[in-house]
């Protein structure tokens, strides 16, 4: 009795299973005529223009491989990806931040080395620093962008006050007395809450000229300049002028609070990142332009904080390394440098073929190398690898200053502390 | 014949294993131990472990709490944190204790109409998330956009406003006290619950010999919810010592300014995921978070040995 009401049930479960392994067997078939690829970035912000004009165009020219892009707050990136990428569970191609933060992960084995990718050439030695080992043999992301630091201002409110971009910080506080004895607009656009704007959109975005860009940086690296000397207090102590000029309650102002205050027609001048270009871009009636840095007194040369800040590399792990290579190489193209620089006004190329940029404060901004020198900022090589962390501290002092809670020079000693407690130079 | 009876039964008693108790403990127990025991047992045995540049980990024994309470660079940030927790749920024990139990009071008034409603609307906050209340708080103390300058301007007031969210002195005041408001509802319920179960007679008798109600309240009502209070506070110091949503979405992982809002939840979080060009160390942040498993574990057994048995004791 049981025997035979076995035997057919244990035939279908047969038949059942014949037919499973012909789908899968199907389906596999299928992936390996469209291979799937998927992005991982911070840049969620960006996730319209991949889909709607970079991806696109790349599956145009490889109708065989089909890319996805995925994108998180720039906030969550860092500890979603390092989870992902030890469960295994990480996207086949990942937005490689620069530094320390890609060299860690290529020495964990996550990160593909790209050495022998064809449009690797097109970038220079100071574009793929950012993501080599430190002796510059391996290199494990393609460069893609720099972002660029400087002074966007409001048009309007400068013509109405008869106010021309300053040039030397002299006349960059002279413009701010005048807008603030006008008392209609608060005159920097600027707000300590989140901490990081102090550090960045201060401290990188005006010390180039203090610590003359790129000798100063390596400088530090080599251990023959410090935190305590006179450009780098120096810095602290123009930060330090800011804060009068600063909107009301400044200590508790976040970042998308500056970004609205600015672009509603109520302040006058943003330290700014060339990556606020778009966002200001969106807001009809907003007319603005940029300056560069405003020069300290007694200097002649300019420099600019022109950053590496985004790449793009190959997860180890990925089931299709060799689409992603193909992938990665077309991010080295000319092509994808141009559709990039245009879809992003702000994020600059750094291929060293020609790209034209449309975007007129992007070609402000961009226009600065020709007469500026670049540097990128000076915490992000090799100095942010040790406990305490210097990026983390320098956000905290940059906002201490800005909030009058510590002396430039207790600020700079801070910095230099924390570095002497764990970092020494090779002599 | 009942000892006969009984003699059997514990035979049978004896042979048979009560397999029924297993299997009804077994769902409950499997879960706990796969979802709380076990990472809670692996985060141990991950303190123990350190890591080189490769990833590649070893066993370190206890150097990651040597280091985390020697070396400056790391004991100052996680005494900070700790002293900022305390401070946190210092806080939370006083107000929001105390009003919990004022409202509460309140609502078991006899002749209070619209109890419901009110109950309602005052758990209300507790259930939203703490993404919704911080944004909320942050919109309404704005100095930029907020109403409460405007607010304090009306009544003449307007010099008292300041940027509370962002200085280091009002900072973690302000923060705690956004979090009590939030989550005031739930010892409210708590003790609203207890009062209401004191039998009636009790505060009838009271009244006939002629006690006021306040001293009814104070010297028949209170004493009888002390284990409720027992309670909350225990659930107020494992909740505060937990807590890391409501700072990480109103101040970020750095949670300044100056780390004055930096409590141990955001400082280990820092830890072991890393934080902006700071590497994850997941090795040294499982040392921080079994830190933070001692410090709630002496509380609580503080709480089971040193409060509840004199409680019970008292209420015996």
């Amino acid at each position: 009795m049981t025997m035979r009401d076995e035997r057919p049930r244990f035939s279908r479960t047969g038949a059942l299973a014949a037919t499973a392994l012909a789908l899968v067997t199907l389906m596999g078939g299928i992936a390996h005529a469209e291979t799937t690829l998927t992005i991982e970035s911070w840049r969620n912000d960006d996730a319209d223009m991949w889909n709607k004009q970079i991806l696109p165009a790349f599956m145009a020219k490889h109708p065989d491989i089909k890319v996805t892009f995925k994108g998180y707050p720039p906030t969550e990136y860092n500890a979603a990806l390092n989870t992902e990428l030890a469960g295994g569970t990480a996207a086949d191609i990942i937005t490689c931040r620069p530094f320390d933060a890609s060299l860690d992960l290529y020495k964990k084995g996550y990160l593909t080395n790209l050495n022998d990718v064809p449009s690797m050439k097109n970038f220079s030695d100071v574009a793929k620093a950012a993501w080599q080992t430190d002796d510059g043999k391996d290199t494990f992301c393609m460069p893609m962008a720099s972002v660029i630091h400087g002074f966007i201002y409001n048009k309007k409110i400068f013509d109405e006050l008869g106010l021309t971009p300053p040039k030397t910080t002299k006349e960059f506080h002279a413009v701010l007395e005048k807008i603030k004895a006008d008392g209609k607009y608060t005159p920097i656009a600027l707000g300590t809450a989140d901490q990081w704007e102090a550090a960045t959109m201060g401290f990188q975005n005006i010390g180039p000229d203090y610590w003359k860009g790129e000798a100063g940086r390596k400088a530090l690296i080599a251990g023959k300049e410090k935190f305590t000397d006179k450009p780098y207090v120096d810095v602290f102590k123009e930060l330090a002028s800011w804060g009068p000029f600063m909107g009301d309650g400044y200590q508790a102002q976040k970042y998308p609070d500056t970004q609205n205050l600015f672009s509603l027609g109520r302040a006058a001048i943003y330290p700014a990142g060339s990556w606020d270009i778009p966002l200001f871009e969106q807001t009809k009636d907003l007319s603005f332009d940029a300056f560069p840095p405003p020069q300290p007194d007694g200097t002649d040369k300019c420099y600019i904080s022109d950053h590496v800040d985004i790449g793009m590399g190959v997860n180890a792990k990925s089931k299709n390394p060799d689409a992603a290579k193909t992938f990665i190489d077309w991010v080295g193209s000319a092509e994808f440098a141009g559709l990039y620089a245009n879809a992003l006004p702000g994020f600059f190329p750094l291929t060293q073929e020609a790209v034209e940029i449309k975007d007129p404060v992007a070609q402000t901004f961009v226009g600065w190398r020709k007469n500026c020198e670049s540097t990128i900022r000076n915490s992000y090589q090799i100095l942010s690898r040790g406990t305490p962390n210097l990026e983390n501290e320098l956000w905290a002092v940059s906002a201490n200053v800005l909030n009058g809670t510590q002396t430039p020079e207790a600020a700079a000693e801070q910095l230099q502390k924390g570095l002497d407690g764990w970092y020494k130079p090779a002599k | 014949m009942t000892s006969i009876a009984m003699a059997a039964d514990a035979s049978v008693g004896r042979r048979r294993w009560p397999t029924h108790i297993v299997v009804f403990l077994a769902p409950a127990f499997l879960v706990y131990t796969l979802f709380s025991i076990y990472p809670l047992i692996d985060t141990i045995r991950l303190s123990l472990y350190g890591a080189d540049e490769t990833g590649q980990q070893s066993f370190i024994g206890i150097g990651n709490f040597v280091t985390l309470l020697t070396d400056p660079n790391w004991s100052k940030p996680f005494w900070n944190a700790f002293r900022n927790n305390l401070i946190f749920f210092a806080i939370h024990m006083v107000v929001q204790t105390s009003i919990g139990l004022a409202l509460a009071a309140l609502l078991s008034l006899p002749r209070l109409k619209g109890a419901g409603v009110y109950r309602t609307l005052l758990f209300m906050p507790t259930m939203l998330s703490v993404v919704i209340i911080g944004f909320i708080w942050q919109l309404i103390l704005s100095p930029l956009w907020g109403i409460s300058k405007g607010f304090l301007a009306a009544l003449g007031l307007g010099s008292l406003f300041a940027p509370w969210l962002g200085q280091e002195g009002t900072a973690l005041i302000t923060v705690s006290l956004i979090s009590v408001w939030q989550f005031v509802g739930i010892p409210m319920i708590l003790i609203y619950a207890a009062l209401i179960n004191i039998p009636d007679d009790l505060i009838d008798a009271a009244t006939v010999d002629g006690a006021p109600p306040f001293y009814v309240f104070w010297v028949i009502r209170l004493p009888l919810v002390y284990p409720t209070l027992g309670v909350v506070s225990i659930l107020t110091f494992v909740g505060n010592f937990n807590a890391f949503d409501l700072i990480y979405a109103m101040k970020g992982a750095q949670a300044g300014p100056n780390g004055a809002t930096d409590i141990l939840g955001t400082f280990f979080y820092r830890t072991f995921f890393g934080y902006q060009l700071q590497a994850g160390n997941p090795t040294m942040g499982a040392a921080v978070a079994t830190m933070m498993l001692f410090i709630i574990m002496v509380g609580v057994l503080f709480y089971l040995f040193g409060v509840q048995r004199k409680l019970q004791h008292h209420l015996a």
